[in-house]
């Protein structure tokens, strides 16, 4: 069995006395505290902001609270496919899809969302719903949370509020172009061009 | 026992709790809450504060410029008064208008120029936003009101009478104490703007700058400061929970065996100055010099029993590294871990008391007190030249600055000053150390510093004995 032999560090005299390693410490943290309470303020160390005053920026991809992408009309791009309500884990988004009025271009050929709901105290930020939306409409790139708020009603987000988010670059739409059916370009089929 | 007697005690001791209180307590609370904040990386003070209107918060810059502005105008009235004076027209109405000469001018002046812009540096960070702050210091005043409003709660099967009693124990001590701290020299009524002879009686009444001049002084200290373990073993006790009766048990125990040293380590400044009243201590700092130079500060004939000083009374007031009553990681909080709201504020309000009221008594024992190297009672003074201008333009000056009146504030602010520093210190060691474990403060206690105070009172009586 082999021995080893351990070399303990000699203590010498001051190491011993503790008084040099007290004021040694001691011109560290007053250092620390000048650095971070009078010294310039690029080199301070701390990383703490004053929350309700100075907001931390989120990283980019940070799952925000949700908004619903409008169209070049204004009106939400959701065709109520029913694809994020289906994703949903939480089960927390509520939709009814209605049909569009017979005079209306789409209609019979796709529907909307009457009432759009999302409870965002069931919501628990997987962002399975922006994934599974085929039409890019509903987003989570809002690089806010969710705002605190008195009553649990609060929370029950409607259409109308989830429109009214912008995006973090304060638009409503989004990069992804949306070609209405007829529009030139348009690459799916349509009434007139079938298969 | 007449009335003036009894309105200058009063008086007195509205100034040395006022300065513990307004003072030291809030200054150290804020700097105990700013250096955590950074250590711990959280945030500091910075909450409580009083709303400020909107005027005031948006001409912040205007009064900024406003006090500069004002600043350079004192600035150019103590230029314009240095050359009148220069002149010779320091007796003569300043301005031609106004009602005091040119040097008087010259004073004011040349005092509130730098004032005026040293506020004017400062009013912006007095602010938070659009809330007064006072750089956080009204976040304890808050935190007082809190906690005195909240809810007071008593665990229900703790003696009632002792819990209540005894954070009330423990601010007695620190109350009390202040009563024999010298603040100041003899202030003689009858000649406040006068300057004083060198030496010699003076006649008049007599202000002594300390409330009570008692002939046992030091042992006075001791044996109030000893009640304080009573206070920390009642809590323990009456609280019903093991901690707290670990943490009162620890703290008894541990702030009997520092009163040793604390009173040991203090014999050989008795010898040497031959008293046990804290005034002529100080009169005995004052007066004498240290190899001719130097002040003859107790800190220089006695360095190690300064050391063991303070650290035995940080030991006795048990804050870091000799906090093992209340070592949270071991024990949650020690004896006053039952204690909430304002009880528990008023524990705080007695250790930081505590800290204050040691603080001046390391400066007066250690430290000169009010002495100021080169200022006696008759002026400023160095290297036998006496401070006079007596005879030439600027003859005001001296007579200012010799003034009783400028002489005393000028020592009582350097000995407030020299407390606040040494309370920043020992503030200060908390965020440096770890906590030592009980065994170690222990034998630290009996196997060093109890030998070495001893050793310090033996190598002190060889030298005077050597020497006198």
């Amino acid at each position: 069995m082999a021995t080893y032999k351990i070399h303990k560090p000699a203590r010498t005299f001051g190491d011993q006395a503790y008084l040099p390693a007290i004021a040694k410490g001691l011109v560290q943290t007053f250092g620390r505290l000048y650095q971070n309470l009078l010294g310039p303020e690029d080199q301070r160390k701390t990383a703490t902001v004053c929350y309700p005053d100075e907001v931390r920026e989120y990283p980019e991809r940070f799952r925000g609270v949700h908004r619903l992408t409008h169209r070049a009309d204004g009106s939400p791009r959701c065709v109520a496919c029913l694809c994020c309500s289906t994703a949903c884990p939480a089960q927390c988004i509520y939709i009814e899809p209605a049909e569009y009025e017979a005079d209306e271009r789409q209609h019979g050929y796709e529907r909307y969302p009457k009432v759009f709901v999302i409870d965002e105290l069931r919501c628990i930020f997987c962002g399975f719903c922006v994934e599974a939306c085929p039409c890019d409409a509903i987003r989570m790139d809002t690089g806010v949370h969710v705002p605190a708020s008195y009553s649990r009603e609060h929370f029950l987000f409607d259409k109308e509020t989830l429109l009214s988010i912008p995006g973090r670059d304060g638009s409503y739409v989004t990069a992804n172009v949306r070609l209405e059916p007829g529009d030139p370009g348009h690459p799916g089929i349509d009434r007139e061009h079938g298969h | 026992m007449d009335f003036w007697f009894i309105l200058g005690v009063i008086l007195k001791m509205a100034f040395i709790l006022g300065v513990a209180l307004l003072l030291y307590a809030p200054v150290f609370v804020l700097f105990e809450r700013r250096q955590s904040a950074y250590f711990q990386d959280r945030l500091g003070p910075y909450m409580g504060g009083v709303k400020m209107p909107r005027a005031v918060i948006d001409n912040l810059p205007m009064l900024q410029m406003g006090g500069y502005a004002s600043a350079a105008g004192a600035g150019a009235t103590a230029l314009l008064s240095i050359v009148m004076v220069f002149l010779g027209h320091a007796g003569e109405p300043g301005l031609w208008i106004l009602p005091i000469s040119w040097g008087t001018l010259l004073l004011l002046s040349a005092l509130g120029a730098p004032a005026q812009a040293v506020g004017a540096f400062v009013l912006p960070h007095l602010f938070y936003r659009d809330r007064l702050t006072l750089f956080g210091g009204l976040h304890a005043v808050f935190d007082a009101v809190k906690s005195f409003t909240k809810e007071d709660i008593v665990p229900p099967r703790a003696d009632k009478f002792l819990y209540s009693i005894a954070p009330i124990i423990a601010m007695i001590p620190a109350f009390s104490l202040g009563a024999v701290i010298p603040f100041g020299p003899d202030l003689h009524l009858d000649y406040l703007f006068d300057t004083l002879p060198t030496e010699g009686v003076i006649d008049g009444p007599v202000a002594h700058l300390q409330v009570a001049s008692l002939n046992v002084g030091i042992l006075y200290i001791f044996a109030i400061g000893g009640t304080g373990v009573i206070s920390a073993a009642i809590a323990g006790y009456s609280s019903d929970n093991k901690f707290a009766l670990l943490g009162g048990i620890r703290a008894a125990s541990q702030m009997v065996s520092y009163e040793v040293t604390l009173g040991l380590s203090l014999v050989g400044c008795f010898m040497l100055y031959d008293t046990l009243r804290l005034d002529e201590m100080v009169t005995w700092q004052s007066e004498n010099s240290f190899l001719g130079i130097f002040p003859a500060w107790g800190v220089f004939y006695q360095p190690l029993a300064f050391v063991l000083f303070f650290f035995a009374s940080i030991a006795e007031y048990k804050r870091v590294p000799f906090d093992a009553p209340e070592g949270e990681s071991e024990i949650v909080a020690g004896y006053f871990l039952e204690y909430g709201t304002g009880k528990w504020l008023m524990w705080m309000i007695s250790e930081f008391l505590e800290v204050a009221i040691s603080s001046m008594l390391i400066a007066t024992i250690f430290f000169g007190g009010w002495d100021v190297p080169g200022l006696t009672r008759s002026g400023w003074e160095a290297f036998g030249y006496h401070f006079d201008l007596s005879g030439t333009n600027w003859e005001f000056l001296s007579n200012f600055a010799n003034s009783h009146l400028f002489v005393t504030v000028v020592s009582i602010a350097a000995f407030l000053g020299k407390a606040l520093l040494l309370g920043i210190l020992s503030l200060q060691v908390r965020w440096t150390l770890p906590r030592f474990r009980y065994d170690q403060i222990m034998q630290l206690c009996w196997k060093l510093f109890l030998p070495l105070s001893l050793l310090n009172v033996f190598v002190t009586g060889v030298l005077i004995l050597l020497f006198s």
